[in-house]
């Protein structure tokens, strides 16, 4: 499945590369910035961004692993009850302790 | 060995069927949705190309192969063309393991590609592998607007990815499975699964618009604000690669949604009384419940405005995560008390949360319409403004 779906792209990117006209100018390869080369220029160069989104892929990885941990539990769940209830619980609000930290320092807001 | 040949050529055959019926399906999706955005803006919609334009996707396409492919000096040659074909192929591959109908249903074979025992594991991961497409697309073009298109886009996919996740951990408690023939089987036997778990089900739909980039959360292609996002700089088939990825992204949403909360591709149980075994129709159901998921999708293009880059983060962090987490642990105390005798008190009150949600949509607004932090006046002035 996943050889022919990335099939189908390197094929479609392949026509076009073999179909397509080849008439580039300097001007066609600028990059979009008003018609003007971008400042400090390129990939990865002089380019800063704001602290946030590396904050919000810091929660996502925090939170993505409680949710992995979950998967397990809930499939199993109907097994382990009641004592994976409790467990669970105890589990969920030591992130909800986090949780309302990084609400109460304001993380999740984006001023 | 020679069965094992056979095997493996039926799936690629499965697959490569797959694959060009969810390319045809996305080329008629965006005429579709033009035509039905038309008709809500009383206006035709493209009628010219074909009878009723239906030969507008293929004239799109033709076009679009034919286009000259640009790379910008800036960008990294390897990167730029590589992040398309990863973006679509994660989005056609996720699509996969969605059944179409009980096994040996397909002219004696499984209508699947294949079947995980953890399906919805693997859906999610390559989900999240669809992110990389649009991310790497973004940085490698070299330039400023798909950068920050990029960097938005793959923010708000991994926010609510988490929601995505956590909705659907109700459902799991109360199926006990994680491979979709078995959530299709349990929900035949005991009612579509919308009925216990309509909070996680609203969660989960709001969470599927923002993870596909849908209006009202399509921040990342916000044409009046950062020009085309990650897609600026891409031209030709690149472009339209991503446009696929996005389109098929959606249908698998469309699919999922229909699988896990709508009874997948069982019908009604009503209607075997009309007709018998109506129920069991292979296939029709399931597309049929796409479909309407689809003209969701668009029906909700047409009517939302768009929300701001921070309105669009707390409201993912601040109402769809916790909801889900306390929709989890609503299902988990249930479960543990309860037992799964009488689900229907479940269903109760998941029905509440769902009116919860819709009267603290509207109650609690201020959490996500307002900035609780301001940037100091002063400072901003100082530092000449932004």
């Amino acid at each position: 499945m996943l050889l022919v779906a990335l099939g189908i792209g390197i094929v479609a990117v392949l026509a076009s590369a073999l179909l397509g006209p080849k008439k580039a100018s300097r001007a066609k390869l600028m990059a979009y910035e008003s018609g003007n080369d971008p400042e400090g220029g390129g990939v990865g160069i002089g380019q800063r961004f704001p602290v946030h989104f590396y904050l919000v892929a810091m929660l996502f990885i925090i939170f993505d692993i409680e949710t992995a941990f979950f998967y397990p539990l809930a499939v199993a769940y109907q097994k382990l009850i009641p004592f994976a209830f409790f467990e669970a619980i105890t589990f969920v609000l030591l992130l909800l302790v986090g949780y309302v930290y990084i609400l109460k320092k304001k993380v999740l807001e984006w001023a | 060995m020679p069965d094992l040949i056979a095997t493996l050529l039926i799936s690629l055959l499965k697959a490569v069927l797959v694959v060009l019926a969810l390319l045809t399906t996305f080329a008629y999706m965006t005429l579709i949705e033009r035509r039905l955005l038309g008709r809500m803006q009383l206006r035709p919609g493209p009628n010219r190309v074909g009878p009723m334009g239906l030969l507008q996707p293929a004239a799109d396409a033709i076009k679009s192969i034919f286009k000259e492919d640009l790379t910008v000096t800036l960008a990294d040659k390897l990167v730029y063309t590589l992040a398309p074909i990863i973006a679509i192929g994660m989005a056609l591959t996720a699509f996969g393991g969605i059944p179409a109908g009980p096994a040996g249903s397909l002219f004696g074979e499984n209508p699947w590609v294949y079947s995980l025992d953890a399906g919805i594991l693997a859906l999610l991961a390559l989900t999240s592998m669809g992110v990389y497409g649009i991310f790497l697309g973004g940085w490698a073009s070299g330039s400023k607007y798909p950068m920050l298109g990029a960097l938005r886009s793959s923010a708000q996919m991994i926010s609510y990815e988490l929601g995505m996740g956590l909705s659907i951990l109700g459902l799991l408690m109360i199926v006990g499975t994680t491979s979709f023939q078995g959530i299709v089987g349990w929900q035949a036997q005991n009612g579509v699964l919308l009925l216990f778990q309509s909070l996680g089900f609203a969660l989960f739909l709001i969470s599927s618009f923002a993870e596909v980039n849908r209006t009202p959360f399509d921040l990342p292609e916000a044409e009046q604000e950062i020009v085309a996002g990650y897609l600026t700089e891409y031209s030709a088939i690149k472009w339209a690669l991503f446009q696929m990825a996005e389109y098929v992204n959606m249908i698998t949403a469309s699919a999922v949604m229909a699988t896990l909360f709508f009874g997948g591709w069982k019908g009604p149980q009503v209607l075997n009384a009309v007709i018998p075994g109506m129920s069991d129709w292979p296939i029709v159901w399931l597309v049929a419940k796409i479909a309407f998921f689809l003209f969701l999708f668009i029906w909700v293009r047409g009517t939302l405005p768009r929300l701001r880059y921070d309105q669009l983060m707390r409201f993912g962090w601040k109402l769809i995560l916790p909801l889900a987490l306390a929709n989890t642990v609503m299902t988990a105390a249930f479960l543990a008390f309860r037992g799964t005798g009488g689900l229907w008190f479940l269903g109760v009150l998941s029905l509440a949360g769902l009116l919860a949600l819709l009267v603290m949509s509207d109650r609690v607004r201020v959490l996500w319409n307002q900035p609780t932090v301001r940037r100091p006046e002063s400072e901003a002035v100082r530092a000449g403004g932004d």
